[in-house]
């Protein structure tokens, strides 16, 4: 596989630079962990609850590095070398997105283990909810490949920023359910509120498959788009 | 598609054009680069140098005209090209924090070269290359120099049948540029090899043919020595001699329409040229010739010949 090599250099790339990986991991445990200390009886800032909305968190963390790394990478010289290759778009991204799959979950690990220290409970399937995480990463993932691919260094924190505001929205940290109006409106339609009302409702009620298949069709839809996007990102980006 | 055994061309151009806008940067140029030849693009900076060779290697996509690489066009077939061509940038262009294994494992890998093929051709490059001992370090600890012979190693692991090298000795020192020249010695022949530079000395001691442009455009076509032959004879006599004159050289001139105004004197093209003549016309205003001596005309002549302007290392 063509793309073997570079996705192997850029997993270097990832693992050994310490301080981005110990802010992408250490950042959402460090949020866990001050929530669950300020938390009071509010269901919300349970550890079922907010387990996944801080996993989500360290998801916008990941998209936020893997964007500025391709965006980096992309104004090099050594990009350029490597579109005078064969590699295809899909190898290129590929390439790109696949390093950052084993720290998404290795994010999703340490989160989950911390909550369980906190009382973490999962009614439901466990592997559901991996399942809901996993589709998740990649979705970041795919949009930290857009960003990077279309935005250039300096533009892509207020990119983030945009992202992050929107996963908020989408009940990441705040109770939205109860707050309504415009913010659940415009939460609901992007895919941060169904992926985290899926899997709050697997770890709290023990909700299946089924129960959850509409959020869960929100997500995976959302998710083949915005891989989609990446490729024709990619392509787009191949000749100038 | 015209399979790459067939084609004696392996680089063709014709009208390639590249704007920005109201910017021209490539104006129309023509090519044609043998199988095997080592082909330079002179020119100054900016002249369109770069973008020529992003062109041919489909990082550009050229407003106007056409081109291809071993009978793959530019436009249509990019992966055909892709698979024939490797591209030493003018930038050093590796990956800082892995080794020079691990790029030149990069390089190979994006060619679905096997791992077995990789490793032995990459050990072969880090040895020619003198960085064998320091092969699985980091390469950002490398010197300037070491990165650079890198950057090019990874652009011949591949083995490519065309070779692209953008002003591949750009900022070495000259012990360094010359133990390049000496890896690109040894690919004439085997590897057809297109090498852009501002550095005349290294077109001249390198290219079996020159294409000089300037402004966007070629101005002249030919071996070094054609070049340097279009000047008169290929000589140009050089007359030392303080306080000269815009009078003086108006007066040089009947004689010797070429002559030029230089830091110490003139400079006059051709051997032919009689000394006492000279005198004759410099001894009335006072101006003692110092020296004269015959030079070999040089490719910067050449250009100064042919833009007006200068290009100097």
């Amino acid at each position: 596989m063509r793309s073997a090599e570079l996705t192997k250099r850029n997993f270097k790339e990832v693992w050994r630079d310490p301080i981005s990986l110990a802010l992408t991991i250490g950042l959402p445990v460090l949020m866990l962990v001050v929530l669950q200390a300020l938390k009071n009886a509010d269901d919300f800032f349970s550890p079922s609850s907010l387990a996944p909305g801080v996993a989500v968190f360290g998801f916008v963390m990941l998209m936020f590095s893997a964007a500025m790394s391709l965006s980096r990478d992309r104004e090099s010289s050594l990009f350029s070398r490597l579109l005078t290759t064969p590699l295809k778009p899909s190898e290129f991204a590929t390439g790109y997105s696949l390093p950052y799959l084993p720290v998404a979950i290795i994010q999703a690990i340490v989160i989950f283990a911390i909550a369980a220290v906190f009382g973490l409970e999962i009614s439901g399937s466990a592997v559901l909810v991996a399942f809901i995480l996993l589709v998740c990463a990649v979705m970041f993932i795919a949009l930290g490949m857009i960003i990077g691919s279309l935005f250039t260094q300096n533009q892509v924190p207020f990119v983030y920023m945009v992202i992050l505001l929107l996963a908020i929205f989408g009940g990441a940290w705040v109770d939205v359910e109860s707050i309504g109006g415009v913010f659940k409106t415009v939460g609901d339609w992007f895919p941060f509120a169904h992926a985290l009302s899926a899997a709050r409702d697997v770890m709290s009620t023990g909700a299946g498959f089924s129960d959850v298949s509409g959020d869960l069709s929100w997500l995976v839809g959302y998710t083949v788009i915005i891989v989609g996007f990446a490729l024709i990102a990619f392509r787009r980006k191949m000749v100038e | 598609m015209t399979s790459a055994a067939e084609v004696s061309t392996a680089i063709s151009a014709s009208a390639l054009t590249k704007h920005y806008d109201d910017f021209v940067a490539v104006d129309g140029i023509d090519l044609e680069v043998e199988r095997g030849e080592l082909f330079a693009l002179l020119g100054p900076n900016g002249a369109g140098k770069t973008t020529t060779i992003k062109m041919l290697c489909c990082l550009l996509r050229p407003t106007a005209g056409t081109a291809s690489v071993m009978g793959h066009d530019v436009s249509t077939d990019p992966l055909g090209v892709k698979s024939v061509i490797a591209l030493s940038p003018q930038e050093t262009a590796i990956a800082e924090h892995v080794s020079a294994w691990d790029n030149l494992s990069l390089m190979a890998g994006s060619h679905g070269i096997d791992k077995a093929t990789a490793k032995a051709r990459s050990g072969e490059l880090l040895e020619m290359m003198g960085l064998v001992d320091r092969a699985d370090e980091r390469v950002k600890k490398y010197s300037g120099g070491m990165k650079r012979r890198l950057s090019i190693a990874m652009a011949l692991v591949t083995e490519p049948q065309v070779l692209f090298l953008d002003e591949p000795t750009l900022g070495l020192d000259p012990q360094s540029r010359r133990a390049i020249w000496s890896y690109i010695e040894e690919l004439k022949g085997e590897t057809t090899i297109l090498l852009t530079t501002h550095y005349l000395e290294e077109a001249d001691a390198l290219a079996d043919r020159i294409e000089i442009i300037d402004e966007a455009k070629i101005v002249a076509l030919g071996t070094p020595d054609e070049l340097k032959g279009s000047i008169s004879d290929g000589q140009v006599t050089v007359v030392e001699a303080a306080g000269m004159t815009a009078d003086a050289i108006e007066a040089l001139r009947q004689t010797y329409p070429e002559v030029k105004a230089t830091a110490t004197g003139v400079e006059i093209e051709g051997s032919v040229v009689n000394l006492y003549d000279i005198q004759d016309v410099l001894r009335p205003r006072g101006i003692v010739v110092e020296s004269s001596y015959q030079k070999q005309v040089t490719l910067d002549d050449v250009f100064l010949e042919l833009t007006g302007k200068q290009l100097r290392e």
